[in-house]
């Protein structure tokens, strides 16, 4: 009897990762409404789903698997220039583009792994910082196959699945990427929760036991970092085939730092942090930017050391209590 | 005679610092074998060779006849060699539940699965379950590691090192920080360990070396001194010098 | 080719000294300040403005750049850097990063954007020969201030009082201040010292490095390069780090002047794959 009680307990816990939350649900109902509620603010709207994969690719490593790294744009340049170049040279599909981008850089996050897998978090660092600002260097270095610093022109992209054209006004646009995001999301959702995902937070939480339980932490690692760079090479697609160029800057420091601060804004480990993150991020940066177009990246800086200081405490405190009235009301009504 | 572990002239040196001398090891099948020694005799970094923490300077380890002396650790658990760690190492933010589970998917050899769901597996919410029982941790299945009382969180970590069925289990100092009152419980567990699990118990605790070991290895400044059983060791005059100074323990 | 080597040297001379102090309070706070570029800009600022709006001579303005950026490390350090010692690393390169942003554009808007030159006194202009090399004046004075720098902060390090303290610190801050080691006014003092000696390197490096509000940015990597390469637990390592480092870039350059970033880069990771921990670090046990 008791034991029968423990296992219905433990098939419950196991389970609870993969249930889908209330707030979940009207979460994603909320962002494809959005295509009809906000029909002037597509592009908008495009690119914050663009940087929330972004975000995505990076919390499967620093949330997850505890990797810092300060050059994971080099995942989304690659994905760029290689769906970019794709449409170009080879063929205008879109979604064929993309695999070629998720490919180009889930390689080179394969390549690279070994190199993350080793020293202190100041090693990885570097390291990190150090491919990316190589990949920065080879892409300025070979303007005629990149474009250079003028960035890689003229991509024409044919229709997704043959039937829907790529519009001035972002609609096919923002459809696309926001379910491309939502297929991949569903999908680093169930590997979250899987055996593989609760090796990584093993690995995360204490190498040391991790190994000792027979966790083999190199090769999971090393798979973790590979899938986190295709997801960063898809959304590198995605802004190469939605905007029809790729800039030089896609490989550039502050894309990797923004990111971080992405993260950091919705925090790491759940996977949804990205995601608001990268709201929030965009829509600070609007607002800025129409305030003061060329000093922005000054209260980018000062936004990143109020929050590290203590306006994270403010702000989380702040959404909590929100959270709690908002989960009181709702059991006020459902009484 | 059937040893699962041996060592054979095993070394193992820090810059001038000479860890492990040439130690020829041997635990027998279903044994209850204790390692004692002084502090600083070398203890924890002979497990750590074994277990693969370290590399040794000299010398090789035999699993069940195999040679282990390369292989990295997470084979070595795979072949049925697991330990406990002197200072509790667990996975802080997880529940017990969790974590057992983790040493249960990983031993059931499902751990690289991204796609399977880990509740739809019967095996593992069967064994899972199994242990949580065993070890006397059903009540406190869904609270995080980190806000357990110290004497639960050894109990898990030896639960941890169970769940892996190893043949071997290598136990590093398991009372050590645990207080009076919970010492009884965990001597339960350790006594209750199957039979065909053959133990070496590393301990400061003479208490629980006497009453748990059947054949006790003396080890110090990283030399075998003596083995034999617990009444030789007791009456042998060089063991009783080698712990004069370590008569609070006794 | 040795003129190219002797330039080499000269540059990796001020990359030392503008590393040093970022690899030592890395060390001893186990803090990663990726805003130490930052530091080193605002003394090039510090030297040239003193030069432009106060007339001040080359030479005097060196020590005011020192002095300038130490002060401002003090000030920073009590007041934002403290709380941020106890955050995660994640937490710190965040915050830095934040720092590098604000003086980037800070310096944009106060400054503009344009690049800053020196006015070399005459006796610094020019280059003479030696056996077929070219020696610059300018190059030279700069390997004898920043080779005499080394030399008193290897002395300092390792024969004073102060050094041992801090090499202490370095080593174990809770061990250290068991004994009795005041190891927040070492901090302070250090963190101070570093940025004074960053700010210095700035002010020398104008002349070889130019000087625009996004040196931090440019340079960071560089100086990143010099404490992981050398390490953070004594002064010779980062020093034959930024020799290394300084000679490789400039005659990579060079050499293949398409790639010639690119080398270093290179160079880098490949060193950090077969010695994560850096090619001067002791293994720490």
């Amino acid at each position: 009897m008791r034991a029968e009680t423990i296992e219905a307990r433990v098939r419950q816990a196991l389970y609870a990762g993969r249930r889908w939350h209330p707030a979940e649900i009207a979460f994603w109902l909320l962002a494809f409404a959005a295509y009809l509620l906000f029909p002037r603010n597509l592009l908008l709207l495009n690119e914050i789903a663009i940087l929330a994969l972004f975000a995505l690719s990076l919390d499967l490593i620093l949330g997850y698997a505890g990797i810092v790294s300060l050059g994971h744009a080099a995942f989304l340049g690659m994905g760029a220039y290689a769906a970019g170049l794709f449409a170009k040279h080879v063929g205008a599909d879109p979604l064929a583009g993309l695999a070629v981008g998720m490919g180009a850089a889930g390689l080179l996050g394969l390549l690279t792994s070994p190199l993350v897998l080793r020293g202190t978090d100041l090693t990885r660092l570097m390291i990190t910082l150090g491919v990316a600002l190589i990949l920065y260097e080879l892409a300025n270095s070979f303007g005629s196959l990149t474009g250079g610093a003028d960035g890689l022109q003229g991509i024409m992209m044919g229709p997704i699945l043959g039937l829907f054209e790529f519009d001035i006004f972002g609609r096919t646009a923002y459809l696309y990427s926001l379910s491309v995001l939502f297929v991949l999301f569903l999908a680093a959702r169930r590997v979250t929760n899987s055996p593989f995902g609760l090796s990584l937070r093993a690995i995360r939480d204490n190498p040391l036991r991790a190994s000792a339980s027979g966790v083999p932490n190199g090769r999971r690692l090393a798979a973790a970092y590979t899938l986190a760079a295709a997801y960063a090479g898809a959304a590198g697609a995605l802004l190469a085939q939605t905007t029809q160029f790729v800039s030089l800057d896609v490989l550039d420091f502050h894309r990797s730092a923004d990111l971080m601060l992405v993260l950091i804004i919705g925090g790491a480990g759940y996977l949804y942090g990205g995601l608001i993150g990268a709201i929030a991020f965009k829509l600070l940066q609007d607002v800025i930017a129409t305030l003061t177009p060329q000093y922005w990246m000054f209260w980018i800086g000062l936004f990143l050391v109020l929050f590290v200081l203590g306006g994270r405490e403010i702000i989380h405190g702040a959404v909590q209590k929100a959270a709690a009235r908002f989960a009181r009301l709702g059991r006020g009504v459902g009484r | 005679m059937n040893a699962v572990l041996r060592t054979f002239d095993l070394c193992k040196s820090f810059g001038g610092i000479t860890a492990t001398d040439h130690v020829d090891f041997s635990l027998e099948k279903g044994a209850r074998h204790a390692l004692i020694g002084p502090n600083g005799a070398g203890k924890t970094t002979f497990v750590n060779q074994l277990t693969g923490v370290l590399k040794p300077s000299s010398g090789h380890i035999e699993l069940m006849g195999e040679d282990i002396t390369r292989l990295p650790r997470e084979e070595r658990v795979r072949r049925g060699l697991a330990r406990t760690f002197q200072i509790n190492q667990l996975f802080a933010t997880m529940t017990p539940l969790e974590m057992i589970a983790l040493v249960t998917t990983e031993r059931l050899g499902r751990g690289s699965h991204p796609f399977r769901a880990l509740d739809a597996d019967a095996d593992l919410v069967a064994q899972t379950a199994d242990i949580l029982t065993r070890f006397k941790l059903d009540d406190i299945t869904d609270r995080q590691i980190a806000t357990l009382p110290y004497g639960k969180q050894r109990q898990i970590e030896i639960a941890a090192a169970f769940a892996a069925q190893p043949s071997v289990l290598l136990l590093d100092e398991p009372a050590a920080g645990v207080p009076e009152a919970e010492r009884r419980e965990l001597m339960e567990t350790v006594d209750s360990l199957p039979k065909d699990v053959s133990v070496l118990l590393i301990e400061h605790d003479m208490d629980l070396v006497f009453r748990f070991a059947t054949r006790i290895t003396v080890l110090v400044n990283g030399r075998v001194l003596a083995e034999g059983t617990p009444d030789e060791m007791a009456h042998d005059p060089a063991v009783r010098a080698a712990y004069l100074g370590e008569a609070a323990h006794v | 080719m040795l003129t190219i080597l002797f330039d080499g040297i000269a540059y990796g001379m001020v990359l030392f000294v503008l590393g040093c102090g970022l690899s030592v309070t890395m060390g001893l706070m186990n803090f990663v300040n990726l805003a130490h570029g930052a530091f080193a800009m605002l003394g090039g600022y510090v030297a040239v403005l003193a030069m432009q709006r106060l007339g001040l001579p080359f030479l005097a303005s060196l020590p005011l750049a020192f002095l300038a950026t130490a002060l401002v490390g003090i000030v920073l350090e009590r007041l934002v850097y403290r709380p941020m010692y106890a955050k995660s690393h994640l937490d710190q390169v965040m915050f830095s990063i934040g720092l590098v942003f604000m003086a980037v554009a800070g310096t944009d808007w106060l400054m503009g954007s344009t690049q800053q030159f020196v006015r070399l006194p005459a006796w610094l202009q020019g280059r003479f020969e030696i056996a077929g090399i070219g020696i610059g004046r300018y190059r030279l004075f700069v390997i004898a201030i920043c080779g005499f720098l080394a030399i008193s902060l290897q002395w300092g390090f390792t024969r004073t009082r102060f050094g041992s303290r801090l090499r202490a610190a370095v080593d174990d801050a809770r061990v250290a201040r068991g004994l009795g080691i005041p190891v927040n006014r070492l901090f302070a003092l250090t963190f101070a010292l570093g940025c004074g000696l960053a700010g210095l390197g700035g002010a020398l490096g104008v002349e070889l490095m130019g000087l625009d509000p996004s040196f931090p940015l440019k340079f960071m990597i560089y100086f990143l390069i010099v404490v992981t390469v050398g390490g953070t637990s004594s002064i010779t390592g980062p020093f034959f780090a930024a020799m290394l480092l300084g000679v490789a870039d400039v005659v990579g350059k060079y050499l293949v002047p398409q790639v010639g970033a690119f080398i270093i880069y290179a160079l880098m990771v490949a060193l950090l794959i077969t010695r994560p921990h850096g090619l001067f670090a002791r293994a720490r046990a």
